[in-house]
């Protein structure tokens, strides 16, 4: 029998754009399976690591829409630095809850919030330079980024998450079947 | 003032007997007393004929020159046909709107104007041209455009604008058989009449027409036929379906009564060649369509015509008034016991798809044009379920010459398999745009020299909908074996961006989709994106494939012809003129669906902001 | 009288004079995907979800009558990823958020974008603007959702016998309204127990204060797939072809 080859671990990164973080809450629910995912991968920037900018990675999972300018600088480095990058959960996918205010005109809801609304809009609309600006609307992020695979669900139960990450590991095209691929 | 709506409404669907079916006429003669068509008025309609409010509703919804809002009390329209903007009228609408302090689409503040764009105004020879309220005026110009946003601001009434303003040229250049034609109204329905079993070669059966039970004369109506047969006649709306074939199957499908129908929605853009007909050879069309009747023994005909040829309307009825005094429509027709027959027109309202049979029927009842699903066809059930011919203008013009001369004098002309003459409408870049008649048969590059096209790069041949000719394929034949075509030749010399040509085509077809089937309502939207955000120097490759990809969606998929050749014009364009559209590719790489940086415009003009973390550059400019 | 048949991907299906493709397959227990099919409405052949390959040529299976003999390919590659496409442009066109929708679960458009795998919608959105009207006392209407697959409007026009709905608009515009002036359906005689409010196949017409009534795991599409479903989409009684659309 031959040697098996160097065991390569497979590099992730994961990050949360314009999302709640429930897609990363519902990785960690594959529960000590992630023992073995550890055999098979490392982390790059995620949750877990506390690395504050993606490196070279193999697996790039994105987890929310792009609602600001940050989320577009985010985004790009994990594309610039991901050789596949993962739309993973609603807003990934379409944009999600936070693309429920599309049929809004931004300039409206800024001076509702910040100028009509009473208690926080005293100061006005913070124009610090700090801070990421809002874009127009909200977009999934293969409007912006090419995306190599989408993996839906508000969030994707976890079994999703671990079938689609132990298929891609595998070099299989992810299959997730009936019960496994939902929008919700 | 306008009257009051009450009145109004009352007036004008008690004319129509509160009638239905008659409801695309009461909408646009409510509208044109009134101005539009408020939410009242819809209701008072719906109430007068006895339908559902919503089913008026949404008939008004569908058609592009019925408004349920109010859109001023003077509607200018510029044509938007490629022909059009070569000739300027970007500019023009523009100047327009900032003489009038207006942005296109918009409705002044006090009410009084609005300006937009619409669809092709079969005008491509005299453009850019303009529809005011609904009243075509060729020709613009930047004085013009002066003098007209003069008498808008002081409400002269369009009555009194200078009468020159509206005239139409009928720019015939080269004339045949249908055009120099001058037979005198009702001479060959005479022959039809005189036609007696000698003539027949194999008398088509009579047993279902409408002379059923009626002795005499029944060879005349099976002879006329014959000799539609033997003349090898072919539709002239493009499809080019036998004539006779389908006159056949109507007389004898069964019904209680059967319609003859004029397809004169010519709205293919770059088609002109049915407004040159009907004003001058109306007689001729009519003709023909009594003939139809008279073969197929239907009651009733109509000319469906297209509401940008609303001018046409008071001088077609004044010929329709003159034939029935002639005797040559009515009770009677020709001393013929029973052979009864009348016409009325029909106007559109701006609507492309209604020149599809189906759908152009639908309208016909006041409907939504929508095609309808197929089987069953209009031959069997038609206008209101009956057997009904459609039939293009040129068609019925040619059909009432051969019952004059024979279909063998007419199967001589032209090639073995298309008989006849062929009327092309010839816009663009030539120096003699027109009426061109020629016998099937002639040679794209012969089009071309006679109209004075010394510098064409292409040719856009039978409209957006059918193809587009490269320079090495000029000596290619328009003919049903080689080159079918509706009429339209649009020419573009070397200095023209045949990509700009492909995406006016785009946005015509997203304008015109019925939006019955969801590949063609979505995909020819998608497609219009996609060659905007080419433009816009955003495109890749990755959106060419897109391109292509909706293009095999659209041909399998949709539910007609405009969806299924909705990609024609891209498809074309891509394969002959590729640089065209690859210089405007930003990268081979994806780009986004949208501009990053205009997307931030709103927030950084509510903060006020501008530094460099306000803005979005490229991704490449990003990772330095 | 001897039964007749057409195959489907190699399947011999028998069928009955006046039967469409799709009215033999789904009595046969073939699934064919489709939006605006309803087994006790004539059809419509507007969705385009049930596009076969007839003897190599396309067609729509729901208004295609069957004729002995046919050779319909339903379930190739091409198809169905053409059959995707068409998914996804709906769902580009309308606001479709599953997570805060109603019907997800028991959604039409859902539970074929699961058969079929469609994992993502594809497409630029559109976003559009669309107001949901909740003026009536017992139902809400949220146009986000809406396919346009005029199934509410042949119920109350032929079940009903009210024409509570209608469409106006043209192309990407189109879009759904209601039979009255104010344009509510507060204004209609629109009723929760008309027919026209059980066909919706999508989350566009909605009984108020009964919204996620079956858990999740619970629901008619998390238990079995919708091809599973096939039976419930057969025709009722021998049914004959509407004619015209």
């Amino acid at each position: 029998m031959n040697a098996p080859a160097v065991k390569h671990k497979i590099r992730i990164a994961t990050t949360s754009l314009a999302g709640c973080f429930g897609c990363n809450m519902s990785f960690l629910d594959i529960d000590e399976r992630i023992l073995a995912l550890l055999d098979l991968a490392e982390f790059d920037r995620s949750p877990i690591t506390d690395i504050k900018h993606c490196g070279p990675c193999d697996v790039g999972i994105v987890e929310g829409g792009v609602c600001n300018a940050e989320n577009v600088h985010v985004l790009r480095e994990f594309r610039a630095n991901c050789k596949i990058l993962v739309a993973i959960g609603a807003c990934a996918v379409n944009g999600g809850l936070p693309a429920q205010r599309n049929h809004l005109v931004l300039r409206d809801i800024l001076e509702e919030v910040y100028h009509t609304e009473p208690g926080i809009g005293h100061g006005g609309i913070p124009n610090d330079p700090e801070l990421p600006l809002p874009l127009n609307q909200v977009h999934p992020i293969h409007e912006v980024v090419k995306v190599d695979y989408f993996l839906p669900g508000c969030p994707p139960p976890a079994d999703a998450i671990w079938k689609f990450l132990t298929d891609l590991i595998a070099g299989r095209t992810p299959q997730l079947g009936h019960g496994l691929l939902r929008y919700d | 003032m306008p009257e009051p709506l009450a009145t109004i409404v009352a007036a004008v669907t008690d004319k129509h007997n509160r009638d239905g079916t008659r409801l695309m006429q009461i909408l646009r003669e409510v509208q044109e007393g009134y101005g539009w068509l408020p939410p009242a008025a819809i209701t008072a309609i719906a109430r007068a004929i006895d339908w559902p409010r919503a089913r008026v509703e949404s008939t008004a919804g569908f058609y592009s020159f019925f408004h349920t809002r109010p859109l001023g009390r003077y509607r200018v329209l510029w044509s938007d046909n490629i022909t059009d903007r070569m000739l300027g009228n970007m500019d023009l609408m523009n100047a327009m709107c900032q003489k009038l302090w207006l942005e296109p689409g918009r409705v002044s503040e006090d009410g009084l104007v609005s300006v937009d764009t619409t669809s092709c105004t079969g005008m491509c020879d005299q453009g850019p041209a303009v529809l005011v309220n609904y009243r075509a005026i060729p020709a613009m110009t930047a004085e013009k455009v002066e003098r007209m946003t003069e008498l808008i601001r002081k409400q002269v009434p369009i009555a009194d604008w200078p009468p020159e303003w509206f005239l139409i040229q009928d720019n015939l250049r080269r004339a045949d058989v249908l055009l120099n034609n001058d037979m005198a109204p009702g001479v060959a329905l005479a022959a039809c009449f005189a036609r007696g079993p000698a003539d027949s070669v194999e008398a088509a059966s009579n047993e279902r027409s409408w002379r059923e039970g009626v002795q005499a004369h029944t060879q005349g109506p099976s002879a006329t036929l014959d000799e539609i047969k033997k003349s090898n006649l072919r539709g002239r709306g493009g499809a080019g379906f036998t004539t006779g074939v389908k006159w056949e199957a109507c007389r004898h499908a069964p019904g209680t009564t059967r319609y003859v129908v004029c397809n004169a929605d010519e709205g293919e853009p770059g088609t002109f060649k049915d407004r040159v007909l009907l004003t001058r050879q109306a007689d001729l069309v009519f003709e023909g369509m009594t003939i139809a009747a008279y073969v197929v023994g239907a009651g009733k005909g109509f000319l469906y015509l297209r509401g940008e040829y609303r001018y046409l309307l008071e001088p077609l009825n004044a010929v329709l008034d003159r034939r029935r005094q002639q005797g040559l429509l009515g009770c009677g027709i020709g001393g013929q016991a029973g052979f009864d027959f009348d016409i009325e027109v029909h106007l559109g309202a701006g609507a492309y798809v209604c020149g599809e049979e189906s759908a152009l029927i639908e309208s016909l009842e006041g409907k939504r044009g929508v095609p309808r699903n197929r089987p069953p066809y209009p031959v069997t059930h038609g206008f209101l379920n009956q057997p009904t011919i459609v039939n293009n203008v040129e068609t019925f013009a040619a059909a009432a010459l051969i019952a004059l001369k024979g279909g063998d004098w007419y199967r001589a002309i032209g090639t073995a398999k298309s008989a006849g003459t062929k009327l092309l409408s010839v816009s663009g870049d030539c120096e003699r745009p027109g009426i061109y008649e020629y016998p099937f048969g002639v040679a794209v590059a012969q089009v071309l020299a006679d109209c004075g096209a010394a510098n064409a790069q292409a040719v856009q041949i039978s409209g957006p909908s059918g193809i587009c000719l490269a320079d090495n394929e000029f000596e290619r034949r328009i003919a049903f074996e080689d080159i079918p075509t509706a009429g339209a030749f649009m020419v573009f010399d070397h200095g023209r961006d045949m990509f700009e040509v492909a995406r006016n085509f785009t946005h015509f077809f997203a304008h015109e989709s019925c939006g019955f089937c969801t590949p063609c309502r979505v995909g020819t939207s998608l497609l219009k994106n996609l060659m905007d955000k080419i433009a816009q120097g955003h495109g890749t490759q990755y959106d060419l494939n897109e391109i292509y990809k909706l293009n095999q969606l659209l041909q399998m998929a949709a539910h007609c012809g405009l969806g299924h050749t909705a990609c024609h014009p891209l498809f074309d364009t891509l394969e002959k003129f590729r640089p065209a559209y690859q210089r405007r590719l930003k990268t081979l790489e994806f780009e986004p669906a949208f501009d990053l940086d205009a997307a931030l415009s709103q927030a950084r003009q509510m903060t006020g902001r501008d530094d460099a973390a306000a803005h979005l550059g490229a991704a490449e400019e990003i990772a330095k | 009288m001897t039964s007749q048949t057409f195959t489907i991907d190699g399947r011999e299906v028998p069928f009955e004079a006046g039967q469409t493709v799709m009215q033999a397959a789904l009595t046969a227990g073939v699934f064919i995907p489709h939006l605006c099919y309803h087994p006790e409405f004539k059809p419509h052949g507007s969705c385009k979800l049930c596009t076969v390959m007839v003897n190599g040529r396309p067609a729509t299976s729901c208004t295609l009558p069957a004729a002995a003999g046919m050779e319909v390919a339903s379930n190739t590659p091409e198809i169905l990823d053409k059959r995707r496409m068409l998914l996804q442009m709906l769902l580009v066109e309308g606001n479709h958020f599953c997570p805060s929708c109603e019907k997800s679960g028991q959604c039409k458009l859902q539970a074929l974008g699961y058969e079929l795998g469609v994992m993502t919608p594809h497409f630029t959105h559109f976003y559009p603007d669309r107001p949901v009207d909740a003026s009536h006392h017992d139902v809400l209407l949220d146009f986000n959702r809406c396919i346009l697959c005029e199934l509410c409007i042949r119920a109350s026009a032929e079940v009903d016998r009210k024409n509570v709905f209608a469409l106006s608009g043209r192309g990407l515009k189109k879009h759904l309204i209601v039979n009255a002036e104010s344009g509510r359906l507060a204004d209609t005689d629109f009723a929760l127990t008309d027919k026209a409010a059980q066909v919706c196949p999508v989350g566009v017409i909605l009984p108020k204060r009964r919204g996620f009534a079956v858990p999740i795991g619970k629901r008619r599409f998390d238990e079995k797939p919708i091809s599973a479903h096939v039976a419930e989409f057969a025709p009722v009684a021998p049914a004959k072809q509407g004619e015209g659309r």
